[in-house]
């Protein structure tokens, strides 16, 4: 399954929700959510944690817009509008965490 | 006319929601009023004035640059809250306008001053 | 959406008059914005629009009056720094007036 979220780590504790229920698929981190996968972010350890399931995207364009493209930590992969389709159709089914 | 104290609480990050944009517009407006304005961030409200972002991509109107001509609207009181900065691996170097870093006790201390608090 | 014609291009306009478009702006659609609103454009009102444009351009938005007045003086002189001078040039408004011209939006909290 592939995981989508959109809200920041520190507003809402679906990062939490998925270490405790995600099984294995993809996290796909877009809109204010790709600020847990920032270098020396409080959330960025929970990322980690969730990366020993899961494979971690972030969608870049959001990256790129809150100023923090240059310090994506590793692990995480990067995404265009392109790959994020793609990661849809890559799975059977996917979740947007609200 | 007697100057009240006004702040104006931002806790949000900017592009995810309208809120970042809504509060700075709201202080562009009120500037006209000659009042005492401080401007707290804190939270994700941080990312607000982080240096570098870049919208093209996500096809929004890229307002960062926007908080550099508060100081034209003589609003140069601007707080940011250390341990929110901490919490994101951010510095005060990370940040595109000049600001007053507080600890917590402080921010707090700074709100019961004020005679009205804005929150977005 | 109205519309005005300018070398035989249609550019798209507000209820208002102000662009749509920001990309849309030339010199000559500021001359043809000013006629409608029955200015002739003299260098003075140049100096004015173009200070707007590069105002918009470094902080993405259109300044309010009295922001205007401070930043122009300091820039231009004393002399132009005062809204009196700018409302000679611009009897609708400086900032209206010549945001409109200057293909620019309303100034924020502008009504």
């Amino acid at each position: 399954m592939l995981h989508i979220i959109n809200k920041s780590p520190l507003d809402r504790p679906t990062l939490d929700s998925l270490l405790r229920m995600g099984q294995s698929g993809a996290v796909l981190l877009i809109e204010d959510a790709v600020l847990a996968a920032t270098q020396g972010h409080a959330a960025a350890e929970k990322l980690r944690a969730l990366m020993t399931k899961m494979q971690v995207f972030a969608l870049a364009p959001d990256l790129e817009a809150r100023g923090v493209s240059d310090r994506l930590i590793d692990g995480v992969t990067g995404v265009d509008y392109g790959g994020f389709v793609d990661l849809v159709a890559e799975h059977p089914n996917c979740q947007s965490w609200l | 006319m007697t100057t009240k104290k006004f702040m104006f609480v931002n806790r949000k990050a900017p592009y995810g929601s309208i809120y970042a944009l809504e509060s700075l517009e709201v202080v562009l407006i009120t500037a006209a009023f000659d009042q005492d304005v401080s401007l707290a961030f804190v939270d994700d409200g941080v990312y607000q004035l982080k240096k570098g972002c870049q919208t093209k991509a996500i096809e929004t109107k890229n307002f960062s640059p926007t908080y550099r001509a508060l100081d034209g609207y003589d609003i140069e009181k601007l707080y940011v809250e250390k341990e929110s900065l901490e919490a994101r691996g951010l510095t005060e170097d990370d940040l595109l306008v000049d600001v007053t870093v507080l600890d917590s006790q402080s921010m707090g201390a700074l709100m019961e001053e004020q005679d009205v608090v804005l929150s977005f | 959406m109205p519309n005005i014609e300018v070398n035989g291009k249609s550019i798209e306009v507000d209820e208002e008059g102000y662009l749509v478009n920001l990309s849309d702006w030339s010199e000559d659609v500021a001359n043809h914005i000013a006629q409608v609103e029955n200015l002739s454009m003299s260098e003075s009102h140049w100096e004015v629009v173009n200070f707007l444009r590069d105002y918009y351009e470094e902080f993405q938005i259109a300044p309010a009056v009295r922001v205007l007045t401070k930043a122009i003086g300091k820039k231009l002189g004393a002399d132009k720094g005062n809204s009196t001078y700018l409302y000679e040039l611009f009897p609708y408004g400086p900032a209206k007036q010549a945001c409109k011209i200057g293909g620019l939006p309303k100034p924020t909290g502008c009504v």
